[in-house]
């Protein structure tokens, strides 16, 4: 692979915590007596902390984080966030899509990374989300993004009842999806996208094939599923170089407790999986992830939840991350407060222009339109 | 031209009309509206009867989350099921051309009652005075607050709607960012529109979103002299709109958005030149600017058929209409806007003030396999009853069908649409490797909705 920035070219797996992750009960201030007062019904204690210091613990769900973290390839980031905070799922994590928090923008920070890395758009494949609809994270223009529901149904017509007869009708698809020399109609254009769309769909549908591992993902767990599909994926060697899936619901207003754990066994069990997929398929060293949310909740609880609030945790993981915790705890006296929430000390977008340079290996001004201060995060 | 194909060309023309200016029809329906005549059809088209909506009650009982929506989430089945069912096309089609140009986003309103009182409130202007809906729009709660005027005043003006007013939703910039009006106009509006703002009403339900109002507040108000676009005087928001509809620059960018959304993605200087006129003309009537689009030559012309990308919202209504099947407001008809999103147009909440992007940018490789996958499932879908109407009318015929004249008869039947040569051949071929259509033989269904499946994954079906 070709170096930038004195450092290999790496694919981000990106990870979405959708509804807004509950800072306080992921990564536990567990010394602190103002937390407990905050969070008469919500304080986790004991046996619901796994203490990584003598100020922080993760919660008990998240066994296999920790483990990451003591070899080193976790780096936690406290306290992160962007300023003047938004409290609406919608425009928070349109803020975290396109970087902007000033402005709406139509592109997604991760879209317009794609048109960089693959200017002319050869490769259908360069970008590939698990999900349906594109996250604006990705959208942007003239950039073509796979949206995958399951690898094996994904394509044409996989839904149709009774199609008995898919393949003639593929068939006739694929020789009407040929781009034409001259102009006219149907544009060049669309049947350009047409071709890609297709034959992106193919190359997909065969990466289950060319996967083999010994790595048995929960099948009962939406966001193991997705992680399963982009280690296939990666296994085919398809060029890819950004993947993106998505996990919640972590609007967490009641039954927090409940809810907040399950989703996060969840999320460290597919972890956990993928991680050891990804180096038996020795690309420990290549694959970077990142896992971020919309915004943190507030510091009180509200009884049986915690309601929207700001400043957050966010994660990077990879053999070539340089692990630890980056950033302050947050302070949680009531003067220390942000209108009831944490302030942040980290900007989103230093993590952004670390990803983009270091492990993407492209120029970030372009993308975030200012110059932020890297991180030093990656190893090599 | 033989009575036949004059027929058929008629067929063809109502149905042209009425995916431009709806969302397209049954094939039964062009019949119906081939026998009122074209210009007869477009005059009904642009009268919608202005009575509240008589299935309101109904929608609102199946849809409870929905009275006095909260989110755009909650506000959506409410207008996916007008699409969805209405029978005034243009009524809506005004609505979402306006909803993108006079663009305010879902997610910083956050506020799904508001969404749906502007998409009323282009129902019951949108066809009016350019002027009239300015005027409206700029006393609309939900656009005060999503371009900050809400923030602006008397002492400290926010130049945010003031700037948008002129560039985005008036009289537009060039390719090189300049416009008919300078910095400090945009600065004069800003202080024309201090001390307009919005408050909240009481909500009708306990936990309820509260109602806006519009609210002038004259104490932070700026009523000193301004000089705007050359006239001066202690101009009012309402002076402001005034000039600004009457320059030529607003009258051309109109003219030049109702061209790319009704008539062609490929603008065309001179038709765009002539309806800059009727603009002036006309006092910025929309009405009659739609008139003379749809009763032009132009518009008449092969030269503009098909010749605009469906928007998601065009593709989804229109193939989901196709089917007939929404007889009670239920997940049939909400489920579509998911669907619409899938494809790219989140309704109610466009990406920005630009509102969207229209033309080839909605079809990307994603959003291509969803537009096929959906469209191909409505017409599969041999229990909704328009899908059986389409397919009796393929098989009316008592004679064996070529692969041409099946081809053609499948086409006629999804509304009289048509193909370029070179996709209409490879579908012949299709056909032709089961030999001639009998539609006395048991699989003639299956070949009649494979041949519909085909046709509406094509290139040329994701055109209107």
């Amino acid at each position: 692979m070709p170096k930038n920035n004195g450092h290999q070219n790496k694919n981000l797996v990106v990870i979405q915590l959708s509804g807004g992750n509950d800072y306080l009960n992921t990564l536990v201030p567990y010394q602190d007596g103002l937390y407990y007062d905050f969070r008469p019904s919500m304080g986790l204690k004991g046996d619901d902390v796994i203490p990584i210091n003598d100020k922080c613990a993760f919660n008990s769900n998240m066994g296999p984080f920790k483990t990451l973290f003591d070899q080193n390839k976790m780096a936690v980031m406290m306290g992160i966030g962007y300023p003047e905070p938004n409290r609406s799922h919608f425009r928070s994590m349109d803020i975290w899509h396109t970087a902007e928090p000033f402005t709406s923008s139509s592109e997604g920070w991760l879209g317009k990374a794609n048109s960089l890395i693959d200017p002319d758009g050869k490769n259908p494949v360069t970008t590939v989300n698990f999900g349906r609809g594109l996250p604006r994270a990705l959208a942007s223009q003239g950039v073509s993004v796979a949206s995958v529901g399951a690898l094996e149904s994904y394509g044409l017509y996989t839904g149709l009842a009774g199609a008995s007869n898919r393949d003639a009708m593929l068939d006739t698809v694929s020789r009407i999806y040929q781009p034409m020399a001259d102009g006219g109609f149907p544009s060049r254009r669309i049947l350009e996208t047409g071709r890609g769309a297709l034959d992106g769909a193919d190359l997909l549908r065969e990466a289950p094939s060319s996967y083999n591992s010994n790595v048995e993902y929960p099948e009962d767990n939406p966001i193991a599923q997705s992680l399963k599909g982009i280690a296939q994926v990666m296994s085919a060697e398809l060029g890819t170089r950004i993947y993106y899936a998505a996990h919640g619901s972590f609007d967490t207003h009641t039954n927090e407790l409940v809810n907040h754990a399950l989703l996060w066994d969840q999320l460290s069990k597919a972890v956990e999986c993928f991680w050891d997929d990804v180096q038996q398929q020795g690309k420990g060293n290549e694959t970077v992830i990142w896992m971020f949310s919309e915004f943190g909740r507030r510091i009180a609880d509200n009884g049986t939840g915690t309601d929207h609030g700001s400043g957050g945790v966010a994660f990077v993981i990879g053999d070539s991350v340089k692990g630890g915790l980056y950033g302050d705890y947050p302070k949680l006296d009531l003067s220390e407060q942000l209108e009831g929430d944490v302030h942040f000390n980290t900007d989103f977008r230093q993590v952004y222009s670390t990803l983009l340079e270091d492990v993407l290996g492209i120029e970030s001004e372009p993308v975030l339109k200012q110059k932020f201060n890297k991180l030093d995060l990656v190893k090599n | 031209m033989t009575t036949a194909t004059s027929a058929r060309t008629d067929v063809s023309l109502i149905a042209h009309l009425l995916r431009r200016a709806g969302f397209g029809v049954t094939r039964d329906q062009i019949d119906a509206y081939t026998a009122k005549g074209y210009e007869e059809t477009v005059e009904e088209l642009l009268h919608p009867k202005q009575e509240e909506a008589a299935d309101q009650d109904l929608l609102d009982r199946y849809f409870i989350a929905s009275v006095e929506a909260r989110s755009v989430g909650h506000a959506d089945p409410q207008w996916a099921w007008r699409l969805a069912t209405s029978q005034k096309p243009l009524e809506e089609k005004i609505a979402l051309f306006w909803h993108s140009l006079l663009a305010v986003g879902g997610v910083k309103l956050d506020h799904g009652l508001e969404m749906l009182t502007e998409i009323e409130l282009f129902r019951r202007v949108g066809l009016g005075r350019f002027q009239n809906i300015l005027i409206e729009i700029s006393r609309n709660p939900g656009m005060m607050y999503w371009l900050d005027n809400q923030n602006s005043h008397k002492n400290a003006p926010n130049e945010n709607y003031g700037r948008e007013l002129l560039e985005l939703f008036s009289m537009g910039i060039d390719d090189l960012g300049g416009g008919a009006y300078t910095e400090d106009d945009v600065k004069t509006a800003a202080r024309a529109f201090t001390g307009w703002a919005s408050r909240p009403t009481p909500p009708p339900f306990f936990l309820g979103p509260f109602p806006m109002e519009f609210n002038f507040d004259s104490s932070d108000h700026d009523d000193g002299e301004k000089t705007f676009l050359g006239e001066t005087g202690n101009f009012n928001g309402e002076d402001i709109v005034e000039i600004i509809a009457k320059q030529r620059a607003t009258a051309r960018f109109i003219a030049f958005r109702l061209y790319l959304f009704f008539v062609a993605d490929e603008p065309n200087e001179p038709e765009i030149e002539r309806l800059t006129d009727v603009f002036q003309e006309t006092n910025g009537d929309i009405r009659s600017l739609l008139r003379s689009i749809f009763n032009s030559d132009h518009f008449k012309s092969e030269e503009v058929r098909f010749r605009k990308i469906k928007s998601p919202a065009e593709l989804v209504f229109g193939t989901a209409r196709l089917t007939d099947r929404f007889d009670i407001p239920d997940m049939e008809s909400s489920s579509l806007a998911n669907q619409a999103l899938f494809m790219g147009q989140h309704l109610l909440n466009p990406p920005s003030v630009e509102g969207w992007h229209e033309g080839e940018e909605w079809v990307d490789s994603g959003s291509l396999i969803e537009r096929i996958n959906f469209a191909s499932g409505e017409v599969g879908r041999t229990d909704a009853p328009g899908i059986q109407r389409m397919i009796e009318r393929v098989g009316t015929s008592n004679d064996l069908l070529d692969p041409e004249e099946f081809v053609e008869a499948c086409l006629d039947a999804l509304g009289s649409i048509d193909l370029g040569d070179r996709s209409k051949s490879v579908l012949m071929d299709h056909a032709s490797q089961v030999g001639p259509f009998d539609s006395d033989k048991p699989e003639s269904e299956e070949r009649t909705v494979e041949m519909f499946q085909l046709i509406v994954s094509t290139p040329d079906y994701q055109y209107c």
